[in-house]
């Protein structure tokens, strides 16, 4: 069996060699995240004001459902859509099984709720005064909205960069949703389970570290805005 | 950064910026859609992390223009795709559980393809000493009664149902903290035998794929009831009417015709042939 040290100096061999498969489920993953994050963003922050500044019968019970939603393991977000897009259910004359397109749906469900979730938090703790300041001078709703976008911009990246974080490193659905077609659903999380099942640690433990090396940069831009955020006010 | 632009005019620049963000990802989804028809195709671990596939499927999708995706499960959970349809054919090893798909109409066809063999491998040092078992019902009673660990397949895949119709076979019923249900793929239950000195029953393609990084010995085979045959079946049109029938036909006829079986047979893993292939030409023609 290979130690670590050898499955980690192979690992950054391919890397570094470009092994062109390695490469394809990189751009795959982000491909399929940034799909998801970038659909899954403006309705979620649209959701997270409503649930900050709206006032309707059964918002509180609206924002404890979306911080449960926080908990539901990926594999029962994958196995309920599974059954909803299979040919035998509901939406199965869409034909989406197996392709990335039912990947990114799968993702902008595990997404939406953590962008619900940190964007409630972030839009309400700003000034509740900038709304109203901001509409009593005559900004128009939108203009008003885009104000508190502004000066919540801190936590809503948060929000982004939490839910990035989930999806991309996130298993259980894709696996389900996409079938892990090797250089069309496979991304780097399946990628790693197929690997390390078949026992080829290295190209496991080389993946595990791009989805480190991301994580890390994710992170280190967080912390960056976050310090930013924190020297302005 | 934001300072160049001026502040009146910020929000609705913001906001298309915003808009054509939003737009990329239809974009982005919609650019890989189908340049060429796709084929799907379930099938079992042992003939995908082999490398089977990957050797011998490039050429059927360069001579027939159709781009096969391979989603790799267990039999049992590959067959369950066919029956509701979300693929186009199977090519999986469980002869029982095959003619019941095609006899209770979600298959079309049942299709001989090639075979390969079940062994038994375990501990080097083979406590229960199975390697001189005469017959497969007496290696896994020699198992049985030593009481050595055994990892099953417990996923109802194609070699979880044939290792237990051979414990049947054997008069045994596996119970016990000695036998383990995994509930895993053919690699990981390898591994795990590995790592626990135990036995465990596998096809030999996985087998011949891994063994170099196992802890394990060839103990036992040649028994003609480990044979393993692999068939392929197209789910049933009648079904199934948006399935891609004509693809999955299409690729039948590939792998059952004379240039897919030959590469088959030139498949070869460390040197060694994987799988031999044993096509009926009869069903060929019938298939013309």
């Amino acid at each position: 069996m290979t130690d670590l040290a050898e499955a980690t100096r192979h690992a950054f061999e391919l890397l570094i060699s470009g092994d062109a498969d390695l490469w394809r489920i990189i751009a795959i993953s982000f491909e399929v995240s940034g799909a998801a994050i970038l659909i899954a963003t403006p309705p979620a922050i649209l959701t997270a004001f409503l649930l900050a500044y709206g006032r309707f019968p059964g918002r509180r019970l609206l924002i404890s459902l979306f911080s449960t939603l926080l908990s539901v393991p990926a594999v029962v977000v994958g196995l309920t859509l599974y059954l909803l897009l299979s040919n035998a259910g509901p939406l199965g004359d869409w034909r989406l099984l197996f392709t990335q397109k039912a990947m990114i749906l799968g993702q902008i469900v595990l997404a939406f709720p953590i962008l619900v979730a940190m964007g409630h938090a972030a839009l309400q703790s700003v000034d509740k005064r900038a709304w109203e300041t901001a509409r009593t001078l005559g900004a128009s709703p939108a203009r008003a909205f885009w104000t508190l976008l502004r000066e919540s911009r801190f936590g809503l990246l948060a929000a982004l960069l939490a839910a990035y974080g989930r999806i991309i490193a996130e298993v259980g659905a894709s696996m389900m949703l996409g079938g892990n077609i090797l250089g069309y659903t496979r991304n780097i999380p399946t990628a790693i389970a197929l690997e390390t099942s078949k026992g080829e640690f290295a190209q496991g433990i080389a993946l595990g570290a791009i989805l480190l090396l991301l994580a890390f940069t994710l992170n280190g831009l967080l912390h960056h805005v976050q310090g930013r955020g924190m020297a302005r006010s | 950064m934001s300072s160049s632009f001026g502040q009146a005019r910020v929000p609705w620049k913001r906001r298309l910026l915003l808009f054509l963000l939003w737009l990329l990802p239809w974009a982005l989804a919609a650019a890989p859609a189908p340049d060429r028809p796709v084929v799907r195709l379930a099938t079992t671990t042992s003939t995908d992390n082999s490398g089977l596939l990957r050797a011998i499927l490039p050429a059927f999708e360069q001579a027939s223009g159709y781009r096969v995706h391979v989603i790799a499960v267990g039999t049992g959970k590959a067959l369950r795709m066919g029956r509701d349809g979300d693929v186009d054919l199977v090519l999986v090893h469980a002869r029982e559980a095959e003619e019941t798909f095609v006899a209770e109409g979600f298959g079309e066809r049942r299709f001989q393809v090639m075979h390969n063999d079940f062994v038994l491998v375990g501990p080097p040092d083979d406590p229960a000493r199975v390697a001189d078992a005469p017959t497969v019902d007496e290696a896994l009673a020699r198992i049985a009664r030593a009481r050595t660990p055994f990892v099953s397949r417990g996923d109802d895949s194609g070699t979880h149902k044939k290792e237990r119709a051979l414990w049947r076979d054997a008069g045994i019923q596996p119970q016990g903290a000695w036998y383990l249900e995994a509930g895993q793929g053919m690699g990981r239950v390898l591994q795990m035998a590995g790592e626990l000195g135990a036995y465990t029953l596998s096809d030999r393609g996985t087998w011949l794929a891994m063994k170099e990084r196992l802890p394990l010995r060839l103990l036992f085979a040649g028994d003609p009831r480990l044979f393993n045959p692999y068939g392929v079946i197209a789910v049933n049109p009648k079904r199934h009417p948006n399935v891609n029938h004509s693809g999955a036909l299409a690729l039948i006829r590939w792998l059952i015709g004379p240039e897919g079986q030959e590469r088959i047979g030139a498949f070869t893993l460390e040197g060694q042939p994987l799988f031999t292939p044993d096509a009926d030409p009869a069903q060929l023609e019938a298939l013309r």
